[in-house]
């Protein structure tokens, strides 16, 4: 008898041998979800705007409601240069050349200069006069919708 | 003897590559977000002068208001100045004044009793050519409405800018 149960021990112990894995399924959910989060929240459209120009708060300023047919987006610095497209120029006086380029631009995609929608975001410590020669040069190129862009005011 | 038993075999993916993309996508996602505040536009109709006075000749020409920032030097701002062609008033130089000016063209939108007359007013801005853009914005602010207990009360939805601007 003794000698039997000592080889059922035997049998007892042997067990196979299993490879430990983990359930990903809730980490790969969460990590889709981050990342539909982030497409859906990037921006490409940082060329447009220049992160040195700090614009001015307001709390009545309404967000632009859709993207228009064309838009130019105009930022001047409070030294009175212009950044569009990335590109930096010194005097606003050469900006003719560049409006009528692209006015000419959006003739091409059937948008008429009366239709095109000038964004200037102008730092909040340049002289207003700036702002008004800056609209003044875009209505030498025929154009005359403008919008004044602003930071909405959070209150705290 | 080999014995042969009905489960079936499990198939196993190799997730392995996948997760690697997910990852790699998730960090370019996570490296290129920005936190940007939210912008909102106030919108100006500056039609050119030859069209302006065709279409004065067909349209009901709006009542204007003209004010008139006047700057105080560093660009800072000294008095408003309002003229809405009955009587002139100047606002300022205090903390208030783009308050007193709210104050001043919600009292007179009132007086008028039309309650169109947020459509048919018109607010012409003559600005300085030094005066810091922050101030034209509060003064936009200021004539655009008012924020009354969390709640948007529209006053003046036109605004334009005196087309000369003097180089100052």
């Amino acid at each position: 008898m003794d000698g039997i149960s000592k080889y059922a021990m035997k049998f007892n112990k042997k067990q196979q041998s299993k490879v430990l894995e983990g359930d990903l399924t809730p980490m790969i959910d969460m990590t889709f979800q981050l990342i539909a989060f982030f497409m859906l929240l990037i921006n490409f459209s940082e060329v447009d705007r220049a992160e040195e120009i700090s614009l001015p708060v307001s709390e009545l300023a309404v967000p632009p409601d859709g993207r228009p047919d064309y838009q130019i987006i105009l930022n001047l610095e409070p030294g009175g240069n212009v950044i569009f497209e990335g590109q930096r120029i010194e005097n606003i006086n050469v900006m003719g050349p560049i409006l009528n380029q692209e006015v000419s631009n959006a003739e091409r995609e059937n948008v008429a200069a009366a239709d095109i929608a000038v964004v200037i975001r102008s730092h909040a410590d340049s002289p207003t006069g700036l702002v008004q020669k800056l609209i003044s040069k875009c209505q030498d190129s025929e154009l005359q919708s403008f919008s004044l862009r602003v930071k909405e005011y959070v209150n705290q | 003897m080999r014995i042969e038993t009905d489960e079936p075999e499990e198939i196993q993916l190799n997730m392995t590559a996948m997760i690697d993309i997910v990852f790699q996508l998730l960090i370019f996602f996570i490296m290129t977000f920005k936190v940007v505040a939210q912008e909102g536009d106030f919108n100006i109709k500056m039609p050119l002068a030859s069209q302006s006075t065709e279409q004065l000749e067909f349209e009901e020409p709006p009542e204007l208001i003209r004010i008139m920032l006047r700057s105080g030097g560093q660009g800072k701002i000294n008095t408003i100045n309002v003229d809405d062609d009955i009587q002139a008033q100047t606002f300022g130089p205090s903390e208030t004044m783009f308050a007193e000016l709210t104050d001043y063209i919600e009292r007179k939108l009132a007086a008028d009793g039309d309650p169109e007359s947020t459509e048919d007013t018109e607010v012409e801005f003559d600005i300085d050519f030094d005066l810091k853009y922050s101030y034209t914005v509060k003064a936009i602010d200021a004539v655009s409405g008012k924020v009354v207990n969390g709640k948007t009360k529209k006053l003046i939805g036109k605004v334009k800018f005196k087309n000369s601007a003097n180089d100052g």
